[in-house]
């Protein structure tokens, strides 16, 4: 660590840890572990509706539409509590910073009401 | 659902300090020190004044002139040692957990006797506090109980490779013979499980001979002398049942002890009482005059205000003292050499390993009481003591009370410690002291509290000095309380 000189034995522990963190992962897959840090899930994960995000399977294979074409049950059945971003008249700039989706996906910002 | 949250950064729960013209910090969660360089100052400056969201703090840094990469690197090294903190939610308080019930022991205090041939006024056995209910009790520890107690350690603290016994009482040197016997046994028991055993006691020194300094000497049994300065103060309080002090028997004995029991490091343990709080003349005379090794004080325990209570003026009087033998140690330190104040010696030793402590000592968890009887309690303050006994030597620990001690000790449990930044180290502070202050084990010594924090302050100024300045004489310090 460059700005902060470890002193003492737990100071010491605690530099080798944060020296061993390479990447800090910001997203993670909520089915796996997410790890020691507190992990507030953000948006509608924090709800869940069995048989719409996933089939009695466990899967996506036998849903009725696509979860990618589920913008539209959202927000028609308020799931969501703004307009959605339509690059026209809600939020036009929504995703200005996103040129190339795959790699800049993070800018893309909450909207609030 | 919908409420959404703009981090903020906030500073974490920390004590910062200066010293030798540097700042640090004490992590309080963790009882761990950093070194503060001037930005990492600067970060936490700022937001001492205001709470940021990360692009914010970034371009407050950099408007100090710091670079854009540095400043993220910085904010990044602050976030993971939890300097500082973004974190809105609020975790579950953590659940109290005490240690297993095979938590092994690593020490006893076998009170080998609660008899004694003084009667200081003070005391917090026979005096006007005692919670001890010595009535129709033994007085002197039978050679079985002792044995008992020597199996039951070295069959408690299995997995650790040394042990240790503490002989109290009373006069411990009343029942001298048991002390030899003991450690005789005691010996030759670990000797045959392949583990170290050490010893220790603590004596008034007026039973000092020179059979028994000798023997002191040839098996390395570490010495407290419980004393309260030269003549004048001594007398004062540690006086015989007639009155008359005690400094004219000791003084001679201890002359010899301290000349010939090179094994061990002998020490003096002074109680501070109103009349008796002049600690550098008391030092100077205890270091200086008679030679020992180390000395640390203690004021003393009391229910409220006894007749030999220090006041609120006598107590700002200690501390100015302490302060001042608190700058010769750190002028020591910064030259190599020991000093013999315990006051400071014992926090910078625990300073250094971090210690982050869930109880104020290890009674109740690494270390027992044993009474004359054989009854078991959570320290030697306790001894005979029938409202806090844990059990007994020959039927074990009854892991009900001692739980219920234990959980009633926890630093968690205590309100008005939860705010504390000084918590890693007191974690409350004694539960012998908070019994007889506040009729409760678990209660916070809230009497100490505003001292306790400028104390850990002083000793922190000083490790942050000798930091700086001396680095290698902490290394010293890393094995003080070895084992």
């Amino acid at each position: 660590m460059k700005h902060l000189r470890p002193l003492n034995k737990k100071a010491a522990r605690i530099g080798e840890m944060a020296a061993s963190v390479t990447e800090e992962e910001d997203v993670v897959a909520l089915q796996q572990s997410p790890g020691p840090r507190p992990h507030v899930p953000m948006g509608c994960t924090l709800s869940f509706s069995p048989g719409w995000e996933v089939d009695a399977g466990g899967g996506t294979a036998g849903l009725c539409q696509p979860v990618e074409r589920d913008i539209y049950d959202c927000y028609v059945t308020c799931f969501w509590p703004v307009q959605v971003p339509d690059h026209v008249n809600y939020s036009p700039d929504w995703a200005s910073n996103c040129a190339v989706a795959t790699k800049d996906w993070r800018n893309l910002d909450i909207v609030f009401p | 659902m919908t409420n959404m949250m703009t981090h903020r950064y906030r500073r974490g729960e920390m004590h910062e300090f200066r010293a030798v013209e540097q700042d640090f910090m004490y992590l309080v969660s963790a009882g761990a020190i950093f070194a503060l360089d001037e930005a990492a100052s600067a970060a936490l400056a700022r937001l001492g004044e205001a709470e940021m969201t990360h692009p914010e703090l970034v371009a407050a840094l950099e408007e100090g002139g710091y670079g854009r990469a540095d400043a993220e690197e910085l904010i990044r090294e602050l976030r993971l040692v939890q300097g500082i903190v973004s974190d809105d939610v609020v975790p579950a308080p953590a659940p109290l957990l005490t240690p297993p019930a095979d938590f092994p022991l690593q020490a006893l205090v076998l009170n080998i006797t609660n008899q004694c041939n003084l009667a200081c006024t003070y005391c917090y056995e026979f005096g006007a506090d005692k919670i001890a209910t010595p009535a129709g009790k033994k007085k002197y520890m039978s050679i079985d109980t002792a044995k008992s107690s020597v199996d039951f350690l070295l069959e408690q603290s299995r997995g650790r490779p040394a042990v240790h016994i503490t002989f109290f009482g009373g006069e411990t040197l009343m029942n001298f013979p048991l002390l030899k016997e003991v450690v005789f046994y005691a010996t030759g028991q670990a000797e045959a499980q392949g583990r170290a055993i050490t010893f220790s006691l603590t004596t008034n020194a007026t039973l000092l001979t020179d059979e028994i300094i000798d023997f002191l000497s040839d098996n390395g049994i570490g010495v407290t002398v419980s004393m309260d300065g030269p003549p004048d103060l001594q007398d004062k309080r540690r006086v015989y049942k007639n009155g008359k002090g005690s400094y004219a028997v000791i003084e001679p004995r201890l002359r010899k002890l301290i000349a010939r029991h090179k094994t061990r490091a002998i020490t003096a343990r002074v109680t501070l009482t109103d009349g008796v709080t002049d600690v550098i003349r008391i030092y100077r005379h205890l270091k200086e005059d008679l030679g020992f090794h180390e000395v640390g004080f203690a004021p003393v325990t009391a229910s409220g205000e006894q007749a030999y209570s220090i006041g609120a003026d006598g107590m700002e009087g200690v501390l100015a003292q302490f302060h001042e033998l608190a700058d010769e140690w750190l002028a020591y330190a910064l030259r190599g050499q020991m000093h013999g104040f315990s006051n400071v010696s014992e926090t910078i030793g625990e300073l250094i390993q971090g210690h982050n402590k869930s109880h104020p000592c290890g009674a109740g968890l690494g270390l027992l009481g044993v009474g004359p009887s054989g009854d078991l309690s959570p320290c030697h303050r306790f001894t005979d003591a029938d409202t806090h006994s844990l059990g007994h030597i020959d039927s074990g620990i009854d892991q009900a009370k001692r739980e219920d001690f234990l959980s009633r000790g926890h630093v968690s449990a205590k309100f008005d410690c939860s705010t504390c930044w000084a918590r890693p180290l007191c974690a409350g502070g004694c539960h012998h002291e908070a019994f007889v202050r506040y009729g409760d084990t678990g209660h916070a010594n809230l009497h100490y509290c505003d001292w306790i924090r400028e104390w850990t302050d002083t000793c922190l100024r000083i490790y942050g000095a000798v930091s700086a300045l001396n680095p290698e004489f902490l290394e010293r310090f890393a094995e003080r309380k070895a084992l």
